[in-house]
């Protein structure tokens, strides 16, 4: 449940992010912006009322790890762990920048706060079964929060991962998948069908939660109901809006991997006041 | 004389890596039987986990066990391991530079009846391109079980290349394993013999051959193809009148190009490769194969006698 004074300081922390997001990807002219705004919603809930986490101390042991598996929204990852203090805010200028350790996609050894080196899709679904193993074998009880993308679930690895999931019954696992229905190349239902997306998770051995994930309360109360349970690992069917909170940006399969020009931006910005 | 598998080394070395460190664990994709992990798993059935035929998630939970603090072996076929997997490998383990050891069993041409499906003749290049990635090639059983305790002790990913059948047994090269050092097991100054793998008895053997016609060659055995011995093999340049290398693999991207590779920007020497031309392989015995494909003493001596007429 989420109190009033918490909703809210998750919406203007959202609001921070997509304002981050935004000018990240339009300084470095190079990016993901809209994956970016629609899954910061639910970044932002793991970041700032779900996880266990302390960024003075970001190899503590006992911390919940999110991996991020569809790399290239590295923006709202960025945004949000420099808002929670993991690195310097003004590290974000350097993104995508020669010399930066704040890579296209996710890189493990350089950025605090990142788990997993990511960017091929896939790749992260099955590095948090092996971390979420580790922690079973290890006895310890923090959870793995992994976000892929609609069109990486195309990706037979991530189906690897779902078997893998299943046998070793990783129930420290609670993913999402950011179901805005658009990928590289247009409508995921026109690029390579999906759906019904949650039965397909349930016919391999996952429990599924179908939600809106630019809710906060909805989020937070399903991450919450899938920790009660044990068993089975959790997947998240979390649907988004991509480019959400931008009017112009939303739900435009244009702005996958498009960064805006300079009057794009600023409209952006301007938009993005305007809606809150 | 004696032979042994190599395959059989590792899965041997994993057994006292097993009992000497907790946080050794073994993960195979359903070839365990072929590989010998089973073995392991039969030790220990908690640290052994079969991933089904997944060879790419296996590498990336792997890397996810290892970022957790475990030293985990993911085993499976060569061919498997680099070109099935090879994103995973260079993107989950080699780029991160984790802490993951890639046991590769059923590499080279003498994989045989398979065929060339299943013949990884490109591994060791495919690797070598990956950076971060410390390759080692034992030649025979027991180096192969020191090469896999050696892994265990080095922190970084590396790439442990084994074979399917049985090789000679090489008493030479049991003395130790260190990453990155070749093992100097014949002295000669007239030219130098560099072997990777199993190749090292038929190096051996080709020195014999050639002493038979007075020439003395120099016999380096190099199970680290990467990072490369460098000062031994400029030493076998100064000292030597060119070099042939042997490895059951590709001529392209292995042994042979790697040597070539340094010593033409350091020391210009001739060096003449022998290894599997740029074909496929095809089934047949091991045995048979190697006669086939040119990996003998017998092609190793031709290209000494070669490299010498031509200086």
């Amino acid at each position: 449940m989420l109190e009033d004074k918490k909703l809210q300081l998750l919406r203007e922390k959202a609001f921070q992010a997509r304002q981050d997001i935004l000018e990240m990807v339009y300084r470095a002219q190079s990016g993901h912006v809209g994956g970016s705004l629609g899954a910061a919603d639910l970044v932002v809930a793991l970041y700032y009322h779900l996880m266990r986490h302390d960024p003075k101390n970001p190899r503590w042991a006992e911390r919940d790890r999110f991996i991020l598996s569809k790399g290239h929204c590295t923006p709202v990852i960025y945004a949000i762990l420099a808002g929670c203090g993991y690195f310097p805010k003004d590290d974000l200028r350097t993104f995508r920048r020669p010399g930066s350790h704040l890579q296209g996609h996710p890189y493990q050894p350089k950025t605090p706060g990142i788990e997993a080196s990511t960017g091929t899709l896939g790749l992260g679904v099955s590095t948090a079964m092996g971390m979420a193993l580790a922690a079973k074998l290890k006895g310890e009880r923090h959870w793995h929060y992994v976000l892929c993308g609609d069109g990486e679930v195309q990706e037979g690895q991530v189906w690897e991962a779902a078997l893998f999931g299943n046998k070793y019954h990783l129930d420290n696992v609670i993913a999402f998948v950011d179901r805005n229905y658009l990928q590289t190349d247009g409508n995921s239902e026109d690029v390579m069908p999906l759906d019904p997306l949650a039965p397909k998770w349930e016919a391999f051995g996952w429990r599924t939660y179908d939600i809106d994930g630019n809710n906060f309360h909805e989020i937070v109360d399903t991450v919450e109901a899938a920790q009660r349970l044990k068993g089975k690992p959790t997947m998240i069917i979390a649907r988004t809006v991509k480019g959400k909170g931008v009017p112009f940006m939303e739900n435009e399969a244009s702005w996958h991997g498009t960064p805006p020009n300079q009057e794009q931006f600023e409209r952006a910005l301007k938009e993005l006041t305007l809606g809150i | 004389m004696e032979y042994r598998a190599t395959k059989q080394g590792y899965a041997d070395g994993l057994i006292e890596l097993g009992r000497e460190n907790p946080r050794v664990l073994v993960l195979d994709s359903d070839v365990a039987k072929a590989s010998r992990s089973c073995d392991f798993q039969r030790v220990f059935p908690d640290r052994f986990f079969n991933c089904g035929v997944q060879e790419g998630n296996m590498m990336s939970v792997a890397a996810g066990l290892a970022l957790e603090g475990f030293i985990p072996y993911a085993t499976t076929f060569g061919v498997f391991a680099t070109c099935r997997a090879g994103d995973q490998v260079r993107n989950s383990i080699a780029y991160p530079k984790v802490n993951v050891k890639i046991g590769a069993t059923h590499c080279g041409i003498t994989t045989g009846g398979d065929g060339a499906s299943h013949q990884a003749n490109e591994d060791i290049a495919i690797m070598r391109s990956f950076p971060n990635m410390t390759i080692l090639v034992p030649g025979d059983y027991e180096e192969a079980r020191l090469a896999t305790k050696a892994a265990a002790a080095f922190k970084g990913p590396v790439y442990l290349r084994f074979g399917r059948d049985v090789y000679p047994v090489v008493p030479e090269i049991h003395d130790g394993f260190q990453i990155g050092h070749s093992k100097l097991l014949r002295e000669g100054n007239d030219l130098s013999i560099v072997t990777t793998g199993i190749m090292v008895s038929e190096g051996l053997k080709a020195s014999d051959l050639l002493r038979h016609k007075r020439i003395i060659a120099r016999v380096i055995h190099m199970p680290t193809v990467k990072p490369l011995d460098v000062e031994v093999l400029l030493k076998a340049a100064k000292e030597t009148r060119g070099i042939v290398t042997a490895e059951e693999h590709s001529i392209l991207g292995g042994l042979g190009e790697a040597v070539a590779g340094f010593l033409s920007e350091t020391l210009p020497t001739p060096v003449r490769r022998v290894g599997v031309k740029d074909v496929f392989g095809e089934s047949g015995m091991a045995q048979e194969l190697l006669d086939r494909y040119g990996l003998r003493a017998s092609n190793i001596a031709e290209e000494a006698l070669r490299l010498l007429q031509r200086k």
